[in-house]
């Protein structure tokens, strides 16, 4: 889909085992499937399904996302950082498509 | 004994019954974004007889909703100034132009929405959706965009985000003067079936619940506004036209003149206010 934009914010760890607040936000109309258009039809579904972290190949969170999330889907956790490296965020939509972003940790 | 059992379980329903207060936010609460305080509170302008302040319609949401616009990451209202910064590149047209090809850097607009809106060189009243399609079509030779389109919502969004805490100041004087009296006109006279004015509520009421709504001035100082209601940005026509159908009018079109006049005699009013955008609103 044209047009998602993904936005990450983390907090920098100072060292490591430290704890860093994570906020992930993306744009996206998030469609149900579950309303009609001015004609009476069904508006297909297109939703994103699945919510992924990973830091340095190693999954942090794993989200399935279901119709009832609303537009512009908006994460918020806590993760621990082990050592330097770097946060993966991808985002599957449900058309195939895959919006990645994300952000280096280095003390 | 049916009869007894229901009459039980009915007085433990209405014992368990509390008068719950609405969700009110602070109306002392200070807005802050980015170590940066906006203008929330203001001395009423000098044309607004019947009021001594002017507030900020965010003073009236809950503490929730007013954090969300207090940090510029969780505002999703953000996500349309990124997209207007990339339009604002974009050349289009037969002319070869992009917005940057005369302006320069987007920073150069900041000032603008405090002026909006604004009687053009040939004396006709434009907001600032009538500016952007006017160096579409005539600068740029593109085509013009829809009044509430994605692409105009951006680009006012983030126009206006460069005016961000920069107190409005609209000029109601001179040749803008017939425009602002047709809009004052309209804001003071009954409507639709209900037979409001809009004074009704934002002057004589602020502050008060209507049903469920923290009533507030309906200042615009905010706008664009991401409503969490549209789940999106909407432009201040839009909120205009959903007031007035709220009073069972027959409401005006966007970017009408009757609608751009109430626009410069609304934003009049929140003259002194700091320039919001991207608000949050629900």
């Amino acid at each position: 889909m044209e047009g998602v934009r993904p936005r990450v914010r983390v907090d920098n760890a100072t060292e490591a085992g430290a704890s860093v607040e994570v906020k992930t936000l993306i744009s996206h109309p998030m469609e149900s499937g579950q309303r009609r258009d001015g004609d009476g039809n069904l508006i297909p579904r297109q939703i994103i399904n699945r919510f992924t972290a990973e830091y340095n190949g190693e999954m942090v969170i794993d989200i399935a996302i279901d119709p009832a999330v609303s537009t512009n889907p908006y994460f918020e956790f806590d993760a621990t950082v082990p050592e330097p490296g770097s946060f993966t965020f991808t985002w599957y939509d449900d058309d195939g498509d895959v919006y990645t972003a994300t952000d280096d940790q280095s003390w | 004994m049916p009869g007894y059992t229901r009459k039980a379980t009915l007085a433990v329903l209405l014992a368990g019954t509390v008068m719950v207060a609405p969700a009110l936010g602070d109306e002392s609460a200070e807005l802050v974004i980015d170590g940066e305080t906006l203008i929330t509170r203001a001395p009423a302008p000098e044309h607004m007889e019947n009021m001594s302040e002017i507030m900020s319609g965010w003073l009236f949401r809950s503490s929730e909703t007013q954090a969300v616009q207090m940090d510029d990451f969780d505002n999703p209202g953000m996500l349309y100034v990124d997209e207007g910064l990339d339009l604002w590149n974009v050349v289009e047209g037969e002319a070869g132009e992009s917005c940057a090809s005369c302006h320069g850097d987007a920073e150069s607009m900041a000032g603008v929405r405090t002026q909006m809106p604004h009687v053009n060189e040939n004396g006709e009243l434009w907001a600032m959706e009538d500016y952007i399609n006017n160096c579409r079509t005539e600068r740029m030779g593109a085509e013009a965009w829809g009044w509430e389109s994605n692409e105009m919502l951006s680009m006012t969004t983030m126009i206006s985000y460069q005016s961000r805490g920069m107190p409005m100041d609209v000029q109601i004087d001179g040749e803008a003067a017939p425009y602002w009296e047709q809009g004052r006109e309209m804001y003071y006279t009954r409507t639709g079936q209900l037979n409001f004015s809009c004074a009704n509520c934002h002057e004589d009421n602020y502050g008060n619940m209507l049903r469920a709504d923290h009533l507030s001035q309906g200042q615009i100082n905010g706008f664009p506004v991401y409503r969490l209601k549209w789940a999106g940005v909407g432009s201040i026509h839009r909120r205009l036209r959903g007031c007035i159908t709220d009073t069972r009018a027959e409401t005006y079109g966007r970017g009408s003149d009757e609608l751009t006049a109430l626009e410069l005699y609304v934003a009049s009013r929140g003259n002194g206010l700091s320039v919001e955008a991207p608000s949050v609103r629900n």
